[in-house]
């Protein structure tokens, strides 16, 4: 929902909400930027030699620079302006983050983009094929996994890759499958069926 | 994050060479890269191991052996692992979640840091990252924290699962240093805190954990592994425990028992695998055997539960070990 909203303001004059946390709330943005990191907590200056690799993100390959503090996550969101990702809490803990590397379920927020030269990378802007919704966004809709939305991108990703390993064959199964994917709204009775519903029409 | 430079050796010796001189191994990051974050870890050198050929899984005689870089989920997964120590993919599928076992190396599993939340708090005393600046835990929140093998330095539990199972199961580590290779039980591996809390292993410096070794033995099929817990799953353990039972005509012939999230580091328990041997496999043996786990223990006031938690884990572990076919 938010995604959409954004993609129409971008068009217009009015900033996304996003574009205005850049623009107004500088400290809040820009504490999430990794150049800034280092500043902020007053440690030594050091040299950062920037680093260049390709990455093919949703079939689509880029040549990067990057600092290589940045996460596949940083460098989704900051560097690519691929916002769906989302940063829930930066630790492993919560799966906001998570997409596919080379076919995998990862969190993209504990993986070092620099470690990742090559990879092929699958996010939530990749799902949707020609307009048409990929099978489990669809069932997400159908069976209202979500309520604010912030967990979704990550849920639907882990989702695509908890069918793909095979691990939605029952209820049980997919709770515990899914369960590295915190949802603080508690829409899981609504998560668990639109995998359920999904992993039955592959 | 502060600075750092990224190796990439294409050899062992190049980036063993690296870390003798000061460098860091990463392998999932799932560790480093959080703690980096946090600068509670703070290299200054890293070097990516992922291109060694450390990974993989093989069969050598009754031997199961473990590549370092083989990750979680692989491991979990594989065929022989589930035929010969159903025990390592048990304890492996508790651990952490779906995403992160994909990422997660065994290598790093062995060498993860504690979970401790002082430990990740900068301005709380900690001596495990600052050595002398007191432990934060022993007045602090400590419901998580360990009850055997604890001094007054530090109180922190070793978090990994699988270690768990190693420890029980006399699984070994093969590690390669600027000096050669040498072997050594994966339960050597770890330190108790005593007064030096922020030495956790005995690894020598640049050495590389190149594989882990689990002989079997006629327990290791009648083996399982129970996490308790706050959660269902996703969840680091309060009281788990390993357990592997041999057994003929209902008579225990051997037993291996190891626990998690009550030790400094994963703890064997070989009083009461003495005590279940030549007896009936029946509750009342189990009973008289995890009585004998608390010997000793030195509960916090926030965990004394796990005094009473960590018997009762062993009883049901051990029912559910007798209970496989
Ligand atoms: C949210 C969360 C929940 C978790 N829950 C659990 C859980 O329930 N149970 C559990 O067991 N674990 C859990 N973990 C921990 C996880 O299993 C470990 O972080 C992981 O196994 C570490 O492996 P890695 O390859 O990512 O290590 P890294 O982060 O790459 O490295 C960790 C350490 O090991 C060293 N190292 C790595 N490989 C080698 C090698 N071959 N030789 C020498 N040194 C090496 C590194 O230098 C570093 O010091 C959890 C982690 C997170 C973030
Ligand atoms: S228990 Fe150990 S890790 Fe935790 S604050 Fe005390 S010294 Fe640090
Ligand atoms: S943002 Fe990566 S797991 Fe929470
Ligand atoms: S829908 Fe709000 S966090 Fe999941």
């Amino acid at each position: 929902m938010v995604e959409n909203r954004s993609e129409s303001y971008v068009q217009g004059p009015v900033l996304s909400r996003r574009e205005a946390l850049l623009a107004g709330a500088g400290t809040v943005a820009l504490a999430a930027l990794p150049s800034q990191s280092t500043a902020a907590t007053g440690s030594p200056a050091k040299e950062v030699s920037p680093m260049t690799l390709t990455m093919t993100v949703n079939g689509e390959l880029h040549v990067l620079t990057i600092d290589p503090r940045q996460s596949i996550l940083d460098v989704l969101r900051e560097t690519l302006d691929l916002t769906g990702t989302k940063k829930g809490c930066n630790q492993g803990a919560c799966g906001a983050c998570t997409v596919l590397v080379d076919g995998k379920r990862i969190v993209s927020c504990l993986t070092l983009a620099c470690m990742h030269d090559g990879a092929r990378i699958e996010t939530i802007e990749g799902l949707e094929k020609d307009g048409v919704l990929h099978p489990l966004q669809e069932a997400f809709v159908a069976h209202e996994g979500l309520q604010c939305g912030f967990c979704t991108p990550g849920q639907i990703m882990s989702g695509v890759g908890c069918i793909a390993e095979g691990h939605a064959g029952s209820t049980d199964e997919i709770r515990f499958w899914m369960s590295g994917n915190i949802c603080r709204c508690g829409a899981y009775p609504g998560i668990v069926a639109a995998v359920a519903d999904a992993a039955g029409r592959d | 994050m502060l600075p750092f430079t990224m190796e990439k050796p294409e050899s062992a010796e190049a980036a063993i060479a690296a870390a003798a001189g000061g460098a860091r191994y990463i392998a999932g990051g799932t560790t480093l890269v959080d703690l980096m974050r946090e600068e509670v870890e703070r290299p200054e050198r890293l070097v990516d191991i992922n291109a060694l050929p450390l990974g993989g899984i093989r069969v050598e005689g009754d031997d199961l052996v473990i590549g370092a870089l083989a990750r979680m989920s692989e491991v979990a997964a594989d065929r022989n692992v589930q035929r010969l120590q159903p025990l390592i993919a048990e304890s492996l599928i508790e651990g952490a979640s779906p995403q992160l076992r994909n990422m997660a190396s065994m290598g790093g599993n062995m060498l993860q840091r504690v979970r401790c939340p002082y430990f990740r708090m900068l301005d709380a005393g900690c001596n495990k990252r600052t050595p002398g600046s007191g432990c934060a835990a022993i007045d602090g929140l400590n419901a998580g924290h360990a009850i055997l093998g604890t001094s007054e330095h530090c109180v922190a539990t070793h978090p990994s699962d699988v270690a768990v199972a190693l420890v029980a199961l006399d699984a070994t580590m093969r590690v390669r240093g600027p000096e050669g290779e040498r072997s050594f039980p994966i339960e050597e591996l770890f330190r108790l805190p005593g007064d030096t809390p922020h030495l956790e292993h005995t690894l020598l410096p640049g050495e590389l954990i190149v594989e882990l070794r689990v002989p079997g033995g006629p327990y290791s099929r009648r083996a399982r592994y129970l996490k308790v817990r706050d959660r269902a799953s996703y969840e680091f353990a309060l009281v788990s425990a390993a357990a592997a039972l041999s057994v003929e005509g209902g008579v225990i012939r051997e037993a291996r028992l190891a626990v998690g999230g009550v030790g400094t580091r994963p703890w064997r328990l070989r009083d009461c695998e003495a005590a279940l041997v030549g007896k009936r496999l029946e509750r009342p043996a189990f009973e008289a055997a995890a009585h004998l786990a608390t010997q000793g223990a030195r509960p916090l006031q926030h965990n004394h539960f796990k005094v009473e938690l960590l018997p009762r884990t062993i009883v049901r572990a051990l029912e559910m070990a007798g209970e496989v076919a």
